[in-house]
């Protein structure tokens, strides 16, 4: 329990992606089974207890301290977890016995509920602060020290030097705490097998099209789809299971209920874009947001925000594996497949191809890709078999060019890891204008902390250090001068900024050191292209 | 019988007044007459008259003041008593840092100790704590919440070391405060074992020089901004808590910064300020202490002066103690 608790506490402080996964990989590779497994499984949300929440951890403080001291020490701290961590005094010293995570968790697993209480105060007994605080945040849910599945997973692979999509077919098929994977890994034991009917498989992925090279590709090798704004997804459906993933593997079924039931009875791996859609029109990505990262969905978000998914490609008809067919191939076998077993229309279509006969022509296309709820084009070479994975020369994503905006650096934060020292978190405003067209008001659009170069951010924060008007803890409000050109994706409502807008992936395309701050853009300007 | 002790010992505005002696321990103004416990800003300020503290205390208060050191200043020894004006005045050990003291104050029968800021704990760049009996004992307060236990030091050094080990490629930036905590942790990782040069801020440097001329070996210290960029990789290098942050730390290369307070025990405290590797390492009693030492000088009465009051009053309460919280303005939550 300790070295998972020392694991935990240095993820918490860990800013920086590759010290978390050298602390993952270390981790992994000097801690001995069945520990590793279940450090895993919680890592990667796949241990949950019932039996144990937080207020029984708040009735065994009460039952130990002073009540007084207790709350002064809660205001003081503000977490509950952390306070009964720090303020536990052990009753029982002096006992050497390591306390072993797989211990915990064997015990929790087979406690009923009436006995979890003094095993949990034995725990704490035997447990150090940062052991205890581990503990109440294993058992009670939410470790929340900023590691997905995908990042321990790649941490895995790190160690065990396979490609983390090699991880990825086998994780669904095995369970905590994983002997035969941590066998694999760190002792050349056998590759565990699949489990063919539920596993992910990793996807194939895009890379982003210049124009530049553009010329040298030969329209009639590709077919063209529409790119379409929602997320990435992987429908698995076969006798008596249905499981929806991420593109990086991570399951999201039960967030999309509407979606598992309509796919009952399929049996098919597809891949495709989850969206909302109200019949033909699809609604923009900000709807689709409201039904994500949701632990259960109700009716009423069912019916506002209808998902459906958009498919448009086939890995797996029955159990036979097409992903060694070309393109063209699959498209006939899926088109085939749709038309023979017609799942809802309503949860699924496909993606329509797009023809053209030249770049130019579907440049043109192009152009005209937001009216329909898409942002640009998909190119796939119509000979390239379904490949785990961003290999080079087969897709590409050719995206519409982005709306711009002149906005206005209101308020700049300090980054964070390698930026702690810069300002480069920077929040844009536009104007808000009298009857006669005069900028009255700054208000917020938006917050962009990338799109400049080193050189550049080394600039902005010198220029924002110049400039500084007032301080709040770590913000600066800066002098309203300075003029970016702010490029995004899309705009929406939104009543987060006091402009009642809200940019989409808005990033910095230019600082206009020349531009006047009152020339730049105003608030209707972005009302008007609201979709 | 002995005199009420709220009848010559009265907290004012400008500090802690000893009125039938005429002088102030630890003015927050410039007094006439002050006994200073300890050299960190906000005990030792600049301006005073006659001063007495330790030889100790009366170097660092020269070094940072120079001549806002004090008009006169008097060195006195633990353990020398020396009268004003019929107070008997008495230096101890407070552990806080070097040439830290209490002051035992003792007046017509009645012995009260003002304890400055304090630590039980050993520290080898300072002399170990020595309770004192008295009929009121004057305490600080700055970690007197439950939450506050320090760890042993050797295992917060140890895990700056394990995470050098884990991350060579990387510079650990310490923060630490410059009088104390500084020379503390140096201390403790040579204790460690590390014997490789240590590279400081420039705000360091002048301390932990005085220190080594007082007899406290820190090893071999070296300036941070003399260094090449490549020659940091693998080592420790120790800053202000404010340099951290900020552009000075651009010349380091891959930084983890670290640093070195009791208040690092709590998590958020720790996030606030970017820290990724808190080490609880404090100046000041924790929570175990303070109480210890209420216990072990067996005051009748214990007033609380700068932190968390409230939860010190209660214990000493419960345990049967007359407590009050003091309240003396100007004592600040310092990087402790």
């Amino acid at each position: 329990m300790n070295r998972f608790a020392h694991l935990l506490d240095a993820l918490v402080f860990a800013p920086a992606r590759n010290t978390k996964l050298r602390l993952l990989s270390d981790y992994f590779a000097t801690t001995p089974d069945p520990d590793r497994g279940w450090a895993l499984a919680a890592l990667t949300g796949n241990l949950g207890f019932t039996n144990a929440k937080p207020a029984m951890v708040r009735g065994l403080a009460a039952e130990r301290l002073d009540p007084l001291l207790f709350d002064l020490s809660y205001d003081f701290v503000g977490d509950l977890a952390e306070t009964v961590a720090l303020i536990w005094e052990p009753q029982t010293r002096g006992h050497n016995e390591p306390l072993h995570l797989a211990a915990i968790v064997e015990a929790l697993q087979g406690a009923g509920r009436a006995e979890v209480p003094r095993l949990f105060e034995t725990w704490l007994d035997r447990l150090d602060a940062q052991g205890r605080w581990a503990l109440i945040k294993l058992v009670t849910g939410g470790l929340r020290v900023g590691v997905s599945a995908r990042l321990a997973k790649t941490a895995l692979a790190e160690w065990g030097k396979v490609p983390v999509e090699q991880i990825e077919e086998v994780w669904h098929g095995l369970a905590p705490p994983y002997p035969e994977l941590f066998a694999w890994l760190g002792e050349g034991g056998p590759v565990p097998a699949p489990d063919t009917m539920a596993a992910y498989r990793s996807a194939m992925l895009a890379h982003p099209l210049e124009e530049s090279e553009i010329a040298a590709l030969e329209p009639s090798d590709f077919r063209a789809e529409w790119k379409w704004d929602g997320i990435r997804v992987q429908l698995v459906a076969g006798p008596g299971i249905v499981r929806l993933f991420t593109r990086t593997g991570e399951e999201i079924g039960a967030t999309f209920p509407d979606i598992l039931e309509a796919a009952a009875g399929l049996h098919v791996v597809v891949d495709g874009e989850l969206l909302v859609r109200f019949g033909a029109e699809v609604a923009p990505f900000n709807d689709l947001q409201q039904r994500l990262n949701r632990k259960t969905v109700d009716r009423r978000l069912l019916e506002k925000f209808p998902a459906a998914v958009r498919i448009y490609d086939i890995l797996f008809e029955g159990t036979e594996d097409l992903r060694s067919l070309s393109f063209d191939e699959r498209r006939a076998r899926l088109e085939t497949w749709y038309a023979r077993a017609t799942p809802p229309p309503d949860r699924f279509d496909l993606s329509p191809l797009v023809t053209f006969a030249s770049w130019a022509e579907l440049a043109e296309v192009r152009a005209g890709s937001a009216a329909l709820g898409s942002e640009g084009i998909m190119l796939k070479r119509r000979s390239s078999p379904y490949l785990a994975g961003r290999p080079k020369g087969h897709w590409y994503k050719w995206k519409r060019d982005p709306d711009t905006v002149d906005a206005v650096m209101m308020y700049a934060q300090r980054g964070h890891g390698k930026r702690s020292s810069f300002f480069s978190d920077f929040t844009f405003g536009c104007w808000l204008e009298d009857l006669e067209g005069q900028a009255t008001e700054l208000v917020p659009v938006g917050k962009a902390y990338f799109g400049f170069t080193d050189a550049e951010l080394a600039e902005l924060d010198k220029w924002v250090r110049h400039h500084t008007v007032q301080r709040f803890g770590p913000v600066a409000q800066v002098e309203p001068k300075l003029v970016c050109e702010l490029a995004f994706d899309s705009v929406s409502r939104s009543t987060r900024h006091k402009s009642g807008l809200a940019l989409r992936f808005p990033r910095i395309a230019r600082i206009r050191w020349d531009k006047p701050a009152n020339e730049a853009d105003r608030v209707a300007t972005l009302v008007a292209r609201v979709k | 019988m002995a005199p009420k002790p709220e009848s010559w010992i009265k907290p004012l505005p400008q500090g802690l007044f000893v009125e039938p002696g005429g002088f102030f321990v630890d003015p927050v103004r410039a007094a006439d007459r002050a006994v200073v416990t300890h050299g960190h800003g906000d005990h030792a300020r600049p301006g005073n008259g006659a001063v007495l503290a330790t030889a100790g205390t009366i170097a660092i208060m020269r070094s940072r003041l120079g001549e806002g050191a004090g008009k006169s200043l008097q060195a006195a020894a633990y353990g020398e008593r020396i009268d004003i004006n019929g107070v008997g005045v008495t230096l101890h050990p407070a552990g806080h840092v070097l040439g830290s003291a209490q002051v035992l104050l003792e007046w017509q029968g009645s012995r009260v100790v003002v304890s400055g800021d304090y630590k039980r704990r050993p520290d080898p760049t300072c002399a170990l704590f020595e309770p004192i009996p008295c009929d009121v004992f004057i305490t600080e307060a700055t970690f007197a919440l439950p939450v506050f236990r320090h760890p042993p030091d050797e295992e917060e050094i140890g895990r700056l070391l394990h995470s050098v080990a884990l991350f060579p490629e990387r510079c650990h930036v310490v923060g630490v405060y410059a009088l104390g905590k500084a020379q503390r942790v140096i201390a403790l990782l040579r204790r460690a074992g590390w014997d490789k040069p240590l590279w400081l801020h420039g705000a360091l440097m002048e301390l932990c020089q005085l220190y080594q001329s007082l007899g406290v070996d820190l090893g071999e210290l070296r300036h941070a901004t003399e260094a090449k960029k490549e020659e940091l990789a693998g080592s420790i290098v120790l800053a202000p808590p404010g340099a951290l942050a900020d552009r000075w730390s651009r010349r380091l290369p891959d930084p983890v910064s670290a640093m070195a307070s009791g208040w690092m025990r709590v998590r958020q405290r720790a996030k606030q300020r970017g820290v990724e590797l808190p080490l609880v390492i404090s100046d000041h009693a924790d929570w175990d202490e303070l109480c210890q030492t209420l216990e072990d000088v067996n005051a009748g009465e214990v007033w609380v002066t700068h932190g968390r009051e409230e939860a010190l009053v209660h214990h000493a309460a419960l345990k049967g103690r007359k407590a009050r919280a003091l309240s003396l303005v100007g004592f600040e939550d310092d990087e402790a």
